[in-house]
């Protein structure tokens, strides 16, 4: 039976999301380990997602454009964790460590 | 509220608290290899979240992508450069850490004003039950096309480019006889070019 009226209000997905989203943007502030940054962005993507998807349930249940959407940012977020863990590989060659606070090459 | 609507509570509370704790694990404890299997319970919870949502095929490209491929990726990567090391002293470490969790919850004041506040527009039309896949396919294929096939090329560069990243230096031909070896199993002396410690690595960059 499809779930016609959802028992769980839109809000509590959104508020689940917020709160996921928060501890990804404080994990990627701060990490000291290269590896824990890569893994607080997937937490902030996750966060995005889920809230796309609410949005496609609660509001759009015929067109489900935000699945589609939720796909296409699966597919970026598996691109960017290889090409991600790929950098991160070389700079740990060339550098010998994944501590963030010495990866300052660029700074002034 | 009927049996069905407690199922639903009871899913929908076990999962936020396993998101969150885990969630919470993966920034916070020490131990690198704890957080990455964490997330990979984050991931699955998240994945569960979306079947409640009536969306079994993204629940399913979530656990296959997810799970199956980016955290896998993440362990092998902890392997790889899993090497103890004593992380420096930062002076003003703990302000900087409350400063920008205060930060963070100003942040998550916010959006929860903006989620509370808002008129959602909820009553739109029932949604689908099983037939989510089919829909997506739909969608894919007619007005989602071009973004779909740019995936795949995004994706085969990704591929590519993660090569190129990560390969390591072969010798292309034995070092003794001068024939040519087939995959180029001999690595190469490799010196870190980038190491503060010793200058002299300069002009090893220069030759490179």
């Amino acid at each position: 039976m499809p779930a016609t009226s959802f028992d769980i209000p839109l809000q509590a997905y959104l508020v689940l999301a917020a709160i996921l989203f928060c501890i990804g943007v404080w994990g990627l502030i701060n990490s000291r380990n290269a590896v824990r940054v890569l893994m607080s962005i997937e937490l902030m993507l996750n966060a995005v997602n889920i809230n796309l998807m609410a949005f496609s349930s609660y509001i759009d249940g015929q067109e489900i454009r935000g699945q589609v959407f939720t796909i296409f940012v699966i597919t970026v977020a598996a691109a960017e964790a290889a090409v991600g863990l790929a950098i991160l590989l070389s700079l740990y060659r060339n550098r010998e460590t994944v501590d963030m606070e010495r990866f300052n090459l660029l700074r002034w | 509220m009927t049996i069905a609507s407690v199922t639903q509570l009871i899913c929908f509370v076990a999962l936020s608290l396993t998101l969150v704790l885990g969630s919470l694990g993966v920034v916070l404890l020490p131990n690198i290899v704890y957080s990455a299997f964490l997330l990979a319970g984050v991931f699955l919870s998240v994945a569960g979240l979306y079947l409640m949502l009536n969306a079994s095929f993204v629940a399913a490209a979530q656990v296959l992508v997810y799970v199956g491929a980016v955290n896998v990726l993440i362990l092998f990567a902890i392997m790889l450069v899993n090497k103890k090391e004593e992380m420096a002293e930062i002076p003003g470490l703990l302000l900087r850490r409350v400063l920008s969790g205060a930060v963070c919850l100003g942040l998550f004041l916010l959006i929860l004003r903006v989620d509370l506040t808002t008129p959602w527009a909820v009553t739109g039309p029932t949604p689908l039950a099983d037939d989510s896949a089919v829909v997506i396919g739909i969608h894919l294929f007619s007005d989602y096309l071009l973004p779909f096939e740019l995936a795949s090329v995004l994706l085969l560069m990704a591929m590519i480019g993660a090569i190129v990243l990560a390969r390591r230096d072969v010798f292309s031909s034995d070092v003794i006889t001068g024939e040519a070896v087939d995959q180029g199993l001999i690595e190469k002396e490799r010196t870190p070019l980038l190491l503060e410690s010793n200058p002299g690595e300069t002009t090893l960059l220069e030759k490179v």
